[in-house]
């Protein structure tokens, strides 16, 4: 077994998050607040990737992600791969899919939207799948996944 | 339209839209004078507004309904730093409807969801009036008698005016013909050019308000800020190219009727007034009927 696949079939169950864009493996610890479980966590950063130059991977041991979970890493990485594992093997391999909505996640472009001037949590519906737009619940300003701010 | 207020024409579907119309029309003709008595109506305005304010309360009035509220956020509470959400839950315990108008966009749909009463936008921001709107399309309706199928030219500021953004998204359900007339620089969104594409709606791009005079049936004009404008020179330029004379209305259609949100500054010369083609002052008070439309709808009376 080369070391490759090591990184993807160590894990006896849980979850492998791979083919994540390095520059965006941190981000997507955080969004998914792994700093915070108690969970065996493995991060690998600035892995070789044939398909996208350098990739970054995380494991999750012992952990299973609802879909609303999953999807927000869609907002930053659409091209990540989910692997559930089981007992060693890959049992399910799932593409992420854009979540219907965002809430809390997400700043508003807008300096002048109710989430950006009073204690309000921001909340985002998505309008446009293929185009990947998203509209602020509040101020209805139209905001592409190109221009996204984390809050 | 929903239970809990109307905050954004988005929200309205066809049926919303040509109901209120409806109902605006009959509030006109049989004034009920009794229809409000017993209710109770907050006007919270965050921000100064005279024109829309005083539309509102007359139209509780003219119902039998009584007011209570503030005509700017000095006089509120919060100038002490209540946040909104406190503001709109005591005025909740109070009364039967809020309308409110505030400068922070979102700050409405936001109301309407802490608040236990139903909430109406009276304007947030650069966002939505949704009741400008209600009262734009009793205007055409009554003087085109319908609105299918009606050339509408949209005139001055169309990047800004928030007023013909949601007209163009009510209008979406009745085959129009837009033509958008602007400089360059205060041109029709992309977002809005995009929806039209995506309906299916016909649309076309001009910089010469002359270009369209003869074909429209409504000429919806709007109000060129100079703070849009950074060059004061170009402001000028501008001002002078999208301003209506009444010489301009020669062989015009018969049924053309020209209408602004008001209050005008420039873009209409006073010579225009005495034209029968010019509709704004009555357009201002069929306000009042689509707003008593609102309420009730919104209040389950009618
Ligand atoms: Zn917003």
């Amino acid at each position: 077994m080369d070391k490759k696949e090591l990184i993807v079939t160590a894990l006896e169950n849980g979850t492998v998050i791979d083919h994540i864009p390095a520059a965006k493996l941190f981000k997507i610890v955080s969004i998914l607040e792994l700093d915070k479980i108690e969970n065996r966590v493995t991060i690998g950063n600035n892995l070789e990737s044939k398909m996208m130059g350098l990739k970054g991977v995380i494991k999750v041991a012992d952990k299973f992600f609802q879909p609303e979970e999953i999807n927000k890493i869609a907002l930053l990485a659409p091209s990540a791969r989910i692997n559930i594992i089981k007992n060693y093997e890959v049992v399910q391999k799932t593409d992420l899919q854009l979540p219907d909505q965002v809430s809390g996640l997400l700043q508003c472009v807008n300096p002048m939207c109710v989430t950006n001037r009073q204690p309000v949590a921001s909340r985002f519906d998505l309008i446009d799948r293929k185009r990947g737009t998203l509209r602020c619940h509040y101020c209805e300003r139209m905001l592409n996944l190109s221009e996204i701010i984390l809050k | 339209m929903k239970t809990n207020g109307l905050v954004s024409i988005s929200d309205c579907s066809k049926e919303d839209l040509l109901r209120i119309v409806e109902l605006a029309a009959q509030f006109e003709q049989h004034p009920m004078p009794h229809l409000l008595e017993g209710k109770l109506v907050a006007t919270l305005f965050f921000e100064p507004s005279t024109r829309t304010r005083l539309s509102f309360e007359t139209a509780v009035q003219r119902l039998g309904g009584r007011v209570i509220g503030f005509s700017d956020a000095a006089t509120s509470s919060s100038s002490k730093g209540e946040t909104l959400h406190d503001t709109i839950k005591m005025v909740s315990n109070y009364v039967d409807l809020i309308v409110m108008r505030h400068p922070i966009e979102g700050a409405a749909r936001y109301a309407s969801e802490v608040a236990g009463v139903p909430v109406i936008n009276a304007g947030d921001g650069a966002n939505q009036h949704p009741t400008q709107t209600m009262l734009d399309l009793y205007s055409i309706k009554k003087t085109q008698g319908r609105l299918e199928d009606l050339t509408i030219s949209m005139v001055g500021d169309l990047k800004y005016g928030r007023t013909v953004h949601s007209l163009l998204q009510a209008l979406q359900y009745f085959n129009p013909t837009f033509n958008f007339v602007a400089p360059p620089e205060l041109r029709m969104p992309e977002q809005y050019r995009l929806f039209c594409e995506e309906k299916g709606l016909k649309y076309r791009e001009e910089t010469d308000l002359n270009a369209v005079l003869k074909t429209s049936d409504i000429l919806y004009m709007t109000r060129v800020q100079q703070e849009r404008f950074t060059d004061p020179v170009e402001f000028e330029k501008v001002r002078n190219t999208y301003t209506l004379r009444n010489d301009m209305l020669a062989g015009t259609k018969d049924n053309l009727r020209i209408l602004h949100p008001l209050p005008r500054i420039t873009e209409i010369a006073e010579d225009v007034d005495n034209n029968p083609k010019a509709y704004y002052f009555e357009q201002a008070r069929n306000g009042v009927f689509a707003r008593q439309a609102v309420i009730c709808s919104i209040l389950g009376l009618v």
